[in-house]
Parts: C-alpha cells; structure tokens; sequence
C-alpha cells in the first residue's frame, strides 16, 4: 500500500544558481542513499589511511604529488570513456587511438626521423585525428546497428595496426621542446599534465550536468527505445560520446609522448582496462545510465592510491595486478548489491 | 457540442484475429469516457490508435472535426492528444522536469545547454496545475510507484501547452497497481483537469470505470456492442454485455468422481507480496484446475510462483502429500512439476534449434547414458514419439523451431515438458495465446487426454469459452484473491455472466 501522494514531499533542496555549483550538483552526486554510493569514497578514505600508517613516505606532499601526475593520463582517458559507458555502450579502441596519436604527434611535431615541424599544429591535427576516429566508432555502431563492443574490438586493433606502420625504422625521439617541457615544467610544483586532466575533468562534469548531450546519455543508458518513442533524434548523441572518448584518448596520446619523449606505437598499451575498471570501481554501471564522470574520477584516484601505496610499502609488484583485479570484483559486487534488490521490488 | 476526436469504421487487424471491427467512437468535450470490455475485447486497440501508437488499418480518425493521420505519438501529442501509459515511460536517472520535458520542444534548453531554472519552473507550473507537491529537481528513481503515475499525468498534461483549446488524455489501466489511496488522489485529479481535457479511461474494475466515467462503451471480440450514460445503467446490465455473443460450447467434460482421486497439490496461504494476497489452492491426480482473471489478477505470479520463479513468495506448499519448498525451477523440475509460459517465443523455446532439440531441452539427459553422456538416438526417438503423438506439423523433426506456425510451437513447448518420466503437474500459462482455433483445438485435445492419463494440470485461461470446455474445477481470480470458486464445473455449470462478475 503506497502512502497518499500529496503528503509525500520528494527528497529535493533549492536550486542554486552558480553553474559551478549545479554542475556538481547534477553530477548525478546527490545526498548518498546507499552503500553504493559513498562505498567508493569510503575505500578511498580507508586506502589513503591505511597506507598512511604502513608508510611513512604516503603522507608526504611529493607522493601525493606524485599520485596526482600518474593520475593525469588516466584520468583524461577515463573521462572521455564514461560518457560511452554511461549510455550503456563501450569503446574498446582506446589503445589503438592513443597509439595512433603517440606516433603521430612524435612525427608531425620537430623529431629525429621526418623533416615535419608542425609544433601546437601537430597537436591539434593529431587530436582531431582521434576526434574523428571516435566519429567513425559512433557512426559504425549507430547507423549500422553494430553493437559498440565489436566495432571498437576492431578499430582497437586497425588503430594498433596503423600506429605500426607509422613507427618509421628507427624510433622518433620528439625534439620540439615546448612539447617535452609539459611534462618537465612545473607550474607551483605540478606539471601542466595534471591542470590539464582537471579541466579535462571539469569539461566532463559541465557536459555531463549542464548539457542535453550529458542529460540525454543517462536517457539513453537507461531506456534507449523510450527516449527514440520520445522522438529525439538520439544518433547525435550516441557518435558524440564515442568522439569524446576518441578525443580523450588521443590526449592521452600527446601526453604519453611528451612524457616519454619518443614515439612509441606501443604507448597506450594497459590504459584500456584501468579506464573501464576505474568507472566502474567508482560506481558507474557498464549497463549504463549509473554514475559519473566524478565517480569515475574517484575511481582513478582509488586505483592510483592502490598502485602508489603497494609500491612504498614494498608489496611484489607481480601481486598488484592481483589486489587490482580483486578491488574491482568487490566494488562490481557492492555497487551491484542494491541493484539486485531494486530489480526484484521495482517493475 | 461537436466530438473532440471522433473515430468511424476503425478496423486493427493482428494475425489471426481481428482487434477491431469498424468501432465508431465519439468523444466529447469535457467528458470522461470509460470503456469497458474482457481482455483481448480491443479496449487498449481502440487507445493506442488514438495515441498514434498503432495506426488502423481501416477506418478514419478525426480530431476537432479535421481528417488527421495518427502514424506516431509525436504527431497525436502536436494535436494535444497524450496517453499515461500502463507501463510507465519515465526515465529514472533523470529529474521530474526533463521527464516532463523529454518529449516537447521547450525553450528550457537552447543549443544544446539546458537553462536549469527554466526548466524547472516550468515543470513547477505543470505540476501545480495538479496540485502535486514533488519537487521538479527529484529524479524519478526516488519517486515511490504512485508518484510516479502521478507525474506521468503531468508529462501528458503538458500538451495543452502545445495546443490552442481542449486536450485528449488516454488513460490505459492506470489503476491496476496502484492503492485505494492513490486511486482517489488519481480520480480528484482526472475530475479537476475535466474543464479542459476530453478523457478515456480503461481499467479492469467495473467499479472504478463507473465511478469515474460519465458515459461508458462496452467492447466485447472487437465491436462496440453498446453505449451507456453515467446512471442510465447498472453493473448487472454491463456484465451481461460484456460477455456478449460469447458463449460456451456444449463439449464440457463428464463430471469427474470428486474425491475419488488423491490430491496431489495443497496449497495453502499463498503470498506474492504486491500480486497475491491470501490463496488456498489443490489440484488433484488427472485433474484440470484453471484459473481466470483479467490482467494483475495474481493468477500469472501465482503459478510462475509455483514453479519457483518469485522468490518472494511465501505460503504452505504441499506436493504428493510431503511439505514442498520450491526454491527454483530446477527444484519445481525435480518434484514434477512443468511450466508453459505465457512469453512462449522469449521462456519457452530456443530460436533457432531444431524441434528435436527443443524437445530434449529439459529432460534429454533422462534418456541418456548414466546420466551425464547424451544419447541422441535415444533422445530423437522420444521427441518423434512426441511430436507424433500431439500431431505436430513439420517436415520433421529437424525443422527449425521458428519456421512453425505458432500452434505448432506450443506442441513443442508441451512435448519437451511430456518428455520428463516424472512429471506430474503440468502448469499452462496462457496456453492458447495467439493461437488460431485449429491449434487451439488441437492443444485441447492433447490437454484432456494428457489429464486422463493421470497428469494434473493448472492453467490460465483467456476465455470463457475455454475455461468452461476445459476445465474441471475453476478459481476466479482479482486483485490477488480468489473471488469465486467452482469446484465441479460439469455437476454446476456457472452463467458466464457470474464468472465476469467475480473477475472485474
């Protein structure tokens, strides 16, 4: 028996009028209701302690620098990833689109193997590039019907594939200096990586709050057949969250360049799993319409936590990939925990 | 006053039945209009074709007087025409005002950004105008099930923005899951929007329809077969319409010994908390016990309960006489009990194998060696014996299951159930559901002489009809409660139109 309708005042709070302050308000991050929710906040809190205690050196200002900086790449690639996934698609191709990037930057920009010295143009070309390849990815597995696992599960490897054929004979080292020093400079003791993966970060929580584009990839996640019963023209949407995440990716390239220095087709290699495993540990659903680009940001933090605090205090690294692995089938089982109860209540 | 939306000669056919047949509808303005009528009579037809959610395939739709073409419910609601949908199509992640908003050009968000405060205080306006205190920045997942069909109303009640004049609001069993409570907060609200909306109501309960609606249409097998003012009309009259032209055929069974057979399934107390309320059930060795009821009678959850597919299910169940609890279907396969479901094409069969393998599906191995390792010969010869006995057309037995005819694809599902040596209570959910009436009469005959053999069998019919030649014993279902029971069909025929009462 439902409690009478007109007593029954719906769990809500003025709306404030600051677009910051709705932006993370409508991250989807309202009051926590359920384990699910605070859990991944929780395992961050109760990681950074308990590293805190078995080191001293955790606590530090350089670590956590340190976390933030191997955090960056992630997190862009991340971000970009968890608009696919929230409208219940995935773009397995990341890799092959940071390899491209990788190798394309280290010849379009001043190096030692081509005579190209493109510069911020490379940059540019280079992330358009990855733009486009995501477009492609959106149109494939929109106008064709094509589910997205198998469509990125092949330009994943086109994209391996092409960057092979780029790497010349002998290994590009990047000469251009302004593009080595984001990785060497330091703006108040953080490289410009970092500021970068924020406003990456920020960008994601504006679209995904502020935007028809972000609202309507919860729609899709959640009832696709409803929201084209709606008469929204949906196909839009979908190619643009697979650009975004070729977009993200391709950053994740340049970056990964400047840091090494060189071109490397094999760059990007072991992104793809942390992504996905960060958006989920953070409490987004693979089936979509669930969680956030803040949520997936907690979760990069959370694996990054885990890889740092296992390093300082002396675990095998060969065991990483082990905790890594068991991290994720705890936070798939809580954060599904209350889904099983809702889907036997709810019709 | 001239009709908001008036329908002449609409004719929707479905394969192997025709849904309506040339319906002449009139809606008035300002009225609340209640349509009446059994299940599969073309009430929910007659809606979605004014919804523009199937379009007829004959007839003329008229809305203010101008020949409109309904091909989709974008064009029906730019007419100021919407429907609350039975199944609710609200999207849970999102808040109250995009719902509202999710199907209407609105100025809330402009290339692409959304204009929050906007938005909102529209979706405020919309909701006051029913006096509805949820907040428009809720998301719909917090919303309990009845507030929900409440802002469900307002999404509808929008269109009026779009449209200069009266609105069409369709109501399609709005009440079937809802409380006494939430009822009446649903009717004050369909009463306070009557000054400026035309309504159709449907819902199953006779009671309701007549307390609401100002003028009622009975349908009975997809024709209009009458037109009743509010007061001008009694329960008694509308039951007898109801039933219509509808009338058992005089093949009903011999009266079996009661009692000379053991019981085989006591059922005692039976809950599904939300579907069933309270019900004592047995079924004896060879006898056929159907139940009937109109949508969320409880008679589906029931017997899907039974073969241990709601685990919320609680109640003393007892089964050739020892203490059952059925956790599961692999449970409810051990003790002998089989389950045809309703949603044969998506529970029953597997597309895209062939008849022999649907038919070993389940106790294929039973014919086995030992057990564990398949013996197809084996296994063939008893799904041929089979598929011979129920007179299965095919070309053979290595026919794709899908290229049969829907008759025949039933025959399959029964056959892999008739495979298991040890089954003893055959459960048939909608058995005949889209069949044509030679399958319908084939999956009769092999039911009656499956229960002279000794099976038990429960079924859910869909018609009188069927229930009355079938069965032995019959249980009306409503609102999760047996209202009647007939213990001995053959020694005490009930009038339909007594069955018709205890169902709506």
């Amino acid at each position: 028996m439902h409690a009478p309708v007109e007593k029954i005042v719906a769990p809500s709070g003025q709306w404030p009028g600051g677009a910051a302050e709705a932006a993370t308000k409508i991250g989807a991050m309202r009051v926590p209701k359920n384990l699910a929710n605070w859990a991944p906040m929780a395992a961050l809190a109760l990681l950074a302690a308990g590293f805190s205690l078995a080191s001293s050196q955790f606590h530090t200002a350089a670590n956590l620098q340190a976390i933030l900086e191997a955090s960056a790449v992630p997190l862009i690639i991340a971000v970009g990833i968890t608009f696919v996934i929230l409208q219940g698609s995935i773009d397995l191709s990341i890799e092959g689109v940071t390899a491209i990037a990788g190798i394309g930057l280290s010849l379009l920009a001043a190096n030692s193997s081509s005579s190209l010295e493109f510069g911020w143009w490379g940059v540019t070309g280079v992330l358009v590039g990855g733009l486009l390849f995501g477009l492609a990815n959106g149109a494939l597995h929109h106008l064709l019907r094509m589910p997205s696992l198998i469509v990125t599960l092949s330009t994943w490897f086109i994209g391996l594939g092409v960057a092979a054929l780029l790497f010349p004979s002998r290994q590009p080292q990047v000469l251009d200096q302004r593009l080595l020093d984001l990785s060497i400079l330091k703006i108040a003791g953080i490289s410009p990586i970092v500021y970068v993966s924020a406003a990456v970060l920020t960008v994601g929580v504006v679209l995904q709050g502020m935007t028809r584009f972000g609202r309507l990839s919860y729609a899709i996640g959640e009832d696709e057949r409803l929201v084209r019963m709606s008469g929204i023209a949906m196909g839009r949407h979908k190619v643009a969250a697979n650009a975004i995440s070729g977009f993200t990716a391709a950053l994740a390239g340049v970056f990964l360049t400047c840091q090494s220095g060189v071109g490397n087709p094999t760059a990007g290699q072991g992104f793809l799993f942390p992504a996905i495993s960060a958006a989920v540990i953070g409490g987004t659903l693979l089936s979509g319409a669930r969680g956030g680009v803040l949520q997936t940001a907690l979760g990069v933090f959370i694996l990054q936590v885990l890889e740092n605090g296992m390093v300082l205090v002396g675990a095998n690294p060969l065991s990483q990939q082990i905790v890594e692995g068991a991290t994720i089938t705890i936070a798939v089982a809580i954060g599904g925990y209350p889904l099983i109860r809702k889907l036997r209540v709810v019709k | 006053m001239n009709p908001v939306v008036e329908l002449r000669g609409i004719v929707k056919r479905f394969p192997g039945v025709v849904a309506l047949d040339r319906v002449d509808v009139d809606l008035r303005p300002c009225e609340v209009l209640g349509l009446i009528g059994q299940n599969g009579s073309g009430k929910s037809t007659l809606v979605k074709a004014i919804a523009g959610v199937q379009e007829p395939d004959e007839g003329e739709i008229r809305v203010r007087g101008v020949r409109q073409r309904l091909a989709s419910p974008q064009m029906a609601a730019s007419l100021g025409i919407g429907m609350v949908h039975q199944e609710q199509s609200l999207i849970g992640s999102l808040t109250v005002a995009e719902n509202i908003y999710l199907d209407k050009p609105s100025d809330s968000y402009r290339f692409g950004w959304y204009r929050w405060r906007r938005l909102f205080d529209a979706a405020r306006r919309q909701l006051d105008k029913i006096e509805l205190d949820i907040e428009p920045d809720a998301l719909v997942s917090t919303l309990t099930f009845a507030q929900r069909q409440m802002v469900e109303l307002a999404k509808v009640l929008a269109v009026e923005e779009l449209v200069e004049g009266q609105i069409v609001i369709l109501f399609d069993e709005p009440t079937s899951v809802l409380g006494r409570s939430d009822i009446e907060a649903l009717f004050r609200q369909i009463r306070r929007i009557g000054s400026r909306a035309s309504v159709v109501f449907i819902s199953h309960r006779m009671d309701e329809v007549l307390e609401i609606s100002d003028r009622v249409y009975v349908l009975s097998d997809g024709e209009k077969v009458a037109e009743r003012n509010r007061g001008a009309t009694d329960p008694d009259e509308l039951y007898k319409l109801m039933v219509g032209r509808q009338r058992a055929p005089d093949d009903a069974r011999q009266s079996r010994l009661k009692g000379s057979e053991p019981q085989l399934l006591e059922m005692r107390g039976i809950v599904v908390p939300g579907h069933v309320h309270g019900v004592d059930l047995t079924v004896g060795v060879g006898e056929i016990v159907a139940l009937i009821g109109v949508q969320a009678s409880g008679a589906e959850e029931l017997c899907r309960g039974l073969f241990g597919l709601n685990e919320r299910m609680a109640g003393e169940i007892s089964f050739a006489g020892h203490p059952a609890h059925i956790k599961g279907p692999t449970a409810a396969i051990a003790l002998g009990i089989g389950y045809l479901p309703a949603e044969r094409k998506v529970e029953g069969m597997v597309r895209g194998q062939t008849i022999a393998e649907n038919i070993a599906l389940t106790f294929g191995l039973d014919f086995g060696r030992a057990g564990t390792i398949i013996d197809r010969g084996k296994e063939r010869r008893e799904a041929r014996l089979w598929a011979d006995r129920l007179k299965l057309k095919a070309t053979g037995i290595d026919e794709r299951i899908e290229r049969l005819s829907g008759g025949n694809q039933q025959k399959v599902v029964l056959a892999k159930w008739l495979m298991g040596r040890n089954l003893k209570l055959l459960i048939l959910d909608h058995p005949t559901r889209g069949l044509d009436p030679g399958a319908r009469g084939d999956v009769f005959r092999a039911i009656r002489e499956l229960a002279a053999s000794g099976l038990a069998i429960l079924f859910i019919g869909d018609t009188l009809d069927e229930v009355l030649s079938l069965a032995d014993a019959l249980h009306v279902m409503r609102d999760g409660r047996i209202t009647q029971s007939f213990p001995d069909l053959a020694a005490h025929r009930p009038h339909e139109e007594e069955i018709v009462r205890a169902m709506v």
